[in-house]
């Protein structure tokens, strides 16, 4: 004999506990969020501390419409993951499209801004501390933006070849919870960097 | 409320003499002390203001921790020993009990109450440590930790030196405090001479300040209590404290700049030559490198290499010839000498007094 | 017998071949095994750590020995401290959460078992890397560095211009690797215990060890990140030219070590959680009585996760922060002394009343409790800013820590494995042997630590290779390391009865202790699928339930 199982009569009768799925991301977001405070911290902290070399004040250029463009991919994850949901795989498969090309054009547009600080100022990660700083967080954050968008060509292409139905739901749930996640520390990089830092 | 308070004064005295006796008596029996027996590194064994303050919170603080390990430690003890599980109530649990939130209560103010007091008497003792202003006629040094010896500049004297540091006695009526400004060359060092006062750290790129008022005289020990590589056990400290004609006349030797004399002048050339000049400083020649210890006075001290050794001809010799054989890593290179400019500019240090 | 119990009886089974043994070993995602083969793995670690103690010790038997050059004994603490916080605290302790914590709450495995298996290669990977150093370490040369920057790598020693070559980068790399693997597993802890209790386990009725370890996982969420963000910022500085620690630049070496102790604080915590965990399992059931105050045992350990994430800086006493720093330092790292005191008070209120059963886990976890208060006193005493002036950097601290993981970690973990050995493998550790090992270790423990107290407040700073004649630590050193030989040779009778009781220990059955959580209703070593229908319970000890059905716990609830 094995195992004497354990059960009572008066068992409970609706046993319903969060999905797993959705806590396991809650932890990484918790973990990831905590990596990025520390480069933030590190940023403000040497905020105006650079002995030569450019400041923020002088080449930093917001990137409004990059901004715009990663922030509406927000909205087009929502509605995409929404879709799916209902069951409506087009609506979906469209929309999960557009979420990357989005995501794809704030990479680029990132690319661009690094091109131009590097070549038109002299700045780089070993130029000074802003330089440092600057590259580290907001190159962190591009990898993350870069490990999503990943993860969302990963599901375009098994949507595209119709593996991705109302079952999966919850998984996209799941990694739109990540990708609102990168939306939101841009949110703060912006305000650090390109706000409070001029 | 004296009343209390004068019994716990005696109290901490007896208490301080005992752990005195008792610590200060281990220095005693295990070592050989040579001539000019230093002071040992005794945190209860204070000599300074900063070191006593310290010495008599840790008193406080040590019969607080005593009582509670006491009384924790017998509830323990009672209750291993009451409610042994015997033979005889086998098969019988005991009484199942899931708690009691008046007992919860009582041992959570207890504890709060203990950490209200013990804050407020350290927090006072911290301010007064480190918040006291430096006095008007404080005697400046500023240290700076190399890898792996200890620079001392007194900027309003004009005095550079290494290792050993003198500084004057304070009279506690008429004090003559020192203060420290601790920098670094390169990286974390901290200078620790227990019976001076508490430790502090030389973080490049952060300097921290520290003051001492030794009210006795003598030598007092220490050294680099911050891993800083290879030799960091071997940052010797000695502090020497003398009495006020002693340290005006240490002062007015040290500000005087290197003799010339006539045996040294071979050994000089071989100084010079040798790229020695590049890093160490010696004062009223051309020689002005400052990644080295200054050596215009190095027959001053007793030891070398920040007390890895005595200040003898042999082990000079041995040093300059060297100095991996006595501080492998030291960041001195061996020079390479011949014997004969080996002995010439040993016999060069010689005159530096 | 019920009817849902299955029965093999007669059937001939195969041995199978030690390659298809080794190879499910290898490939498994069974939260049983992977804990297996975490503690397994620590064991291993545990070896190394404890040789690398030894030298240590060795060398500092006599002042101005000549055992080991500065170079090595420097590898030497480095290797210790790195080893045994990150290849042996850690990975036993998830090794042990991985084993119970889904049997305790009636599930069937871990959340994420493939994530499980993933974050154990990490880990072991890490910790290969990290030992690789000793051949690899300056690269092509192949003479071998091992990092020699001590385990806190402090800012600029591990910058390039201080470490040179690949050694301090083998410490980084190898802790990042492994870091990565410890968030995994904290994920995957969280996702089992919100997302897999059985039907009828409320929080409010799950075993003290699933909340602790559940704090302990949010810890480690939230404690190892700011390492690894650090490491990643030191890797920037040694090899693209940040200057992040570079104090040349006008970085700060002080921002290393804010970062580092905000980790590192809240790491001890990390280690000493599921420790609490285990006496919280133990001491009830060896005195017969169910834990003395569960919801303040939660809140208390709540507490002291918050708290412990406001005291880092009492790491930093001596570096010069002002007083007001100190002042708040010294407060919060005295406030969490409370809560943590009020655990204590309810372990003694658990054996009081009981009927005590001098058994091998309860032997240690007295030891635990005894030792555990002093370490606590002691850490007291270090809290008190000015004090730390003096006991900082020195061997006051050594001894403090030492008691702490040795003391109370390590004497914790010894218990949970004279209790749980017998459910992972179906047999019972040796109690003679048992006796032996705890005495042993006892002595040598007291020896060594209490000891060490005195060089510290004598002067003796830590991380030194040896030390002058004149300052009266000679015979001291000599003591404490005599004690190290004596806690090594415990050691050795422990792995001896691990391994005897394997092959000869007495057959365990499924509840050798009558105990009280769900791991022991399933038979000792469980089956793959743990139960054979999941549990529902009623209230938090669902054996004391079946087994006194007329005084249930859930009426008192």
């Amino acid at each position: 004999m094995s195992t004497v199982p354990i059960s009572f009569a008066n068992a409970v009768e609706a046993w319903h506990l969060p999905s797993r799925g959705k806590v396991a991301m809650a932890g990484l977001i918790l973990a990831e969020s905590a990596i990025f405070t520390i480069f933030v911290v590190a940023y403000l902290f040497y905020l105006g501390k650079s002995l030569t070399g450019p400041t923020p004040r002088e080449v930093l250029e917001p990137p409004i419409f990059y901004t715009i463009c990663l922030l509406s991919s927000s909205l087009t994850i929502h509605f995409a993951a929404k879709s799916l949901q209902r069951d409506h795989r087009r609506l979906f498969l469209g929309l999960w499209l557009l979420t990357i090309a989005l995501g794809g054009s704030f990479l680029y547009g990132t690319v661009q801004e690094w091109r131009r600080l590097i070549y038109d100022h002299g700045l780089t990660i070993s130029t000074n501390l802003f330089g440092t700083t600057y590259y580290s967080l907001v190159g962190l954050h591009a990898f993350h933006v870069t490990a999503g968008l990943a993860m969302l060509l990963t599901v375009a292409v098994l949507g595209l070849y119709g593996r991705v139905g109302v079952s999966r739901s919850g998984h996209i749930e799941v990694l739109s919870m990540y990708w609102h996640f990168v939306d939101a520390v841009w949110v703060v990089v912006f305000t650090v960097v390109y706000v409070l830092g001029r | 409320m004296s009343m209390l308070k004068m019994k716990y004064s005696t109290l901490r005295r007896l208490t301080q003499t005992a752990l005195l006796l008792s610590w200060s008596a281990m220095p005693g029996w295990a070592s050989e002390l040579n001539g000019s027996s230093p002071h040992g590194t005794n945190i209860f064994a204070p000599a300074s203001t900063p070191a006593r303050s310290i010495a008599d919170l840790s008193v406080f603080v040590l019969v607080i921790a005593g009582i509670i390990f006491i009384v924790v430690f017998s509830l323990l003890v009672y209750c291993v020993a009451k409610f042994r599980g015997r033979a005889t109530d086998a098969g019988r649990e005991p009484a199942q009990v899931y708690g009691s939130t008046q007992i919860e209560v009582a041992w959570t103010i207890i504890p709060i109450l203990i950490v209200v007091v013990l804050f407020l008497a350290t927090a006072r003792v911290i301010h007064a440590i480190q918040d006291v202003p430096e006095p008007a006629g404080a005697v400046q040094v500023i240290v700076i930790g190399h890898q792996y010896w200890w620079e001392f500049r007194y900027p309003k004297l004009g005095i550079v030196t290494a290792n050993e540091l003198h500084i004057p006695v304070s009279d506690p009526n008429h004090p003559t405090p020192t203060f420290l400004q601790l920098l670094s060359a390169d990286t974390d060092h901290s200078f620790w001479v227990p019976e001076l006062a508490g430790k502090t750290d030389l973080i490049p790129n952060h300097p921290n300040r520290m003051w001492i008022d030794p009210q006795r005289t003598g030598v007092f020990v220490g050294q680099c209590a911050q891993y800083c590589g290879t030799q960091h056990a071997k940052m010797l400290l000695r502090v020497s404290v003398d009495g006020q004609a002693e340290f005006a006349a240490w002062v007015r030797t040290q500000q005087k700049t290197a003799l010339e004399e006539a045996g040294a002048v071979a050994g000089k050339r071989v100084f010079e030559s040798n790229a020695c000049m590049n890093c160490h400083t010696v004062a009223g020649t051309s020689a002005n490198g400052r990644f080295g210890p200054d050596l215009t006075h190095l027959m001053s001290r007793t030891t070398i290499a920040a007390g890895v050794a005595e200040n003898t001809r042999a082990n000079l010799r041995l040093w300059i010839q060297d100095p991996s054989l006595t501080k492998p890593g030291s960041l001195m290179p061996a020079m390479k000498l011949s014997d004969a400019d080996l002995d010439a500019v040993v016999s060069y240090m010689e005159t530096l007094r | 017998m019920s009817a849902n119990a299955i029965t093999v009886s007669g059937a001939q089974i195969e041995a199978k071949p030690w390659v298809d043994e080794l190879h499910q070993w290898l490939t498994t995602i069974d939260h049983k095994r992977l804990g297996i083969l975490y503690i397994l793995s620590s064991l291993m670690f545990l070896v190394f750590g404890g040789v690398e103690a030894l030298i240590i010790r060795i060398q500092l038997m006599h002042s101005h020995s000549h055992f080991v050059s500065p170079e090595v004994f420097n590898r030497m603490f480095t290797m210790h401290g790195t080893t045994m916080i990150f290849f042996v605290a850690m990975p036993i302790l998830f090794g042990f959460a991985n084993y119970l914590v889904p049997l305790m709450i009636g599930a069937r495995d871990m959340a994420f078992p493939r994530l499980n298996a993933f974050s154990f290669w990490l880990s072991f990977l890490g910790g290969l890397l990290l030992y690789f150093s000793f051949v690899g370490g300056s690269g092509l040369y192949g003479a071998g560095n091992a990092p020699d920057v001590g385990w806190w790598s402090y800012a600029p020693l591990g910058a390039r211009a201080f470490s040179p070559g690949h050694s301090s980068d083998y410490w980084t790399l190898a802790l990042l690797v492994s870091g990565f693997g410890s968030i995994g597993t904290a994920i995957n802890i969280i996702a089992t215990i919100i997302s897999l209790r059985c039907p009828g386990m409320k929080l409010s009725r799950m075993p003290l060890l699933v909340w602790l370890n559940f704090v302990m996982a949010g810890m480690v969420l939230l404690a190892i990140t700011p390492l690894s963000a650090a490491q990643i910022m030191l890797l920037i500085d040694r090899y693209l030219g940040g200057h992040f620690f570079d104090t040349q630049a006008g970085g700060s070496a002080v921002l290393w070590m804010h970062f580092f102790w905000i980790f590192g604080h809240p790491e001890v915590y990390v280690l000493i959680i599921p420790c609490f965990a285990f006496m919280s399992e133990i001491i009830p059931v060896f005195s017969r009585k169910p834990i003395f105050g569960y919801p303040v045992m939660v809140a208390a350990t709540v507490c002291i996760a918050f708290v412990s994430m406001s005291v880092w800086a009492h790491h930093m006493f001596t570096i010069g922060m002002n007083s007001y720093a100190n002042s708040f330092f010294t407060l919060t790292t005295m406030a969490v002394g409370v809560p943590t005191g009020i655990k204590i008070f309810n372990w003694i209120g658990t054996m009081w009343g009981g009927r005590i059963l001098f058994k091998t886990p309860m032997l240690f976890s007295i030891g635990f409790l005894f030792q555990f208060l002093i370490a606590g006193l002691t850490g007291i005493m270090m809290a008190c800013a000015p004090f730390d002036w003096q006991l900082s950097l020195s061997y006051f601290v050594v001894a403090h820590f030492h008691y702490v993981i040795v003391g109370g970690i390590l004497f914790a973990l010894f218990a949970a494995f004279y209790y749980w050995y017998p459910k992972m493998t179906g047999r019972m550790l040796s109690e003679n042997l048992g006796k032996w090992h705890f005495w042993l270790f006892l002595i040598g423990f007291h020896l060594t630590f209490d000891v060490m107290h005195i060089p510290g407040l004598l002067g003796m700073p830590r991380r030194i290779y040896t030390y002058e004649p004149g300052r009266g630590w000679d015979s001291l050193n000599l003591v404490i390391s005599i004690g190290a030989f004596i806690q090594a040779a415990a050691i050795i009778v422990f792995v001896a009865n691990l391994i005897l009781s394997y092959f000869k220990g007495a057959m365990a059955g499924s509840d050798p202790w009558d105990a009280w959580t769900l791991e022991w209703s399933t038979s000792s070593p469980p089956p793959a699928y743990n139960f054979v229908t999941v549990p529902t319970v009623a209230s938090r000890r669902p054996l004391w339930d079946q087994k006194h059905p007329d005084d249930p716990d859930s009426r008192y609830e």
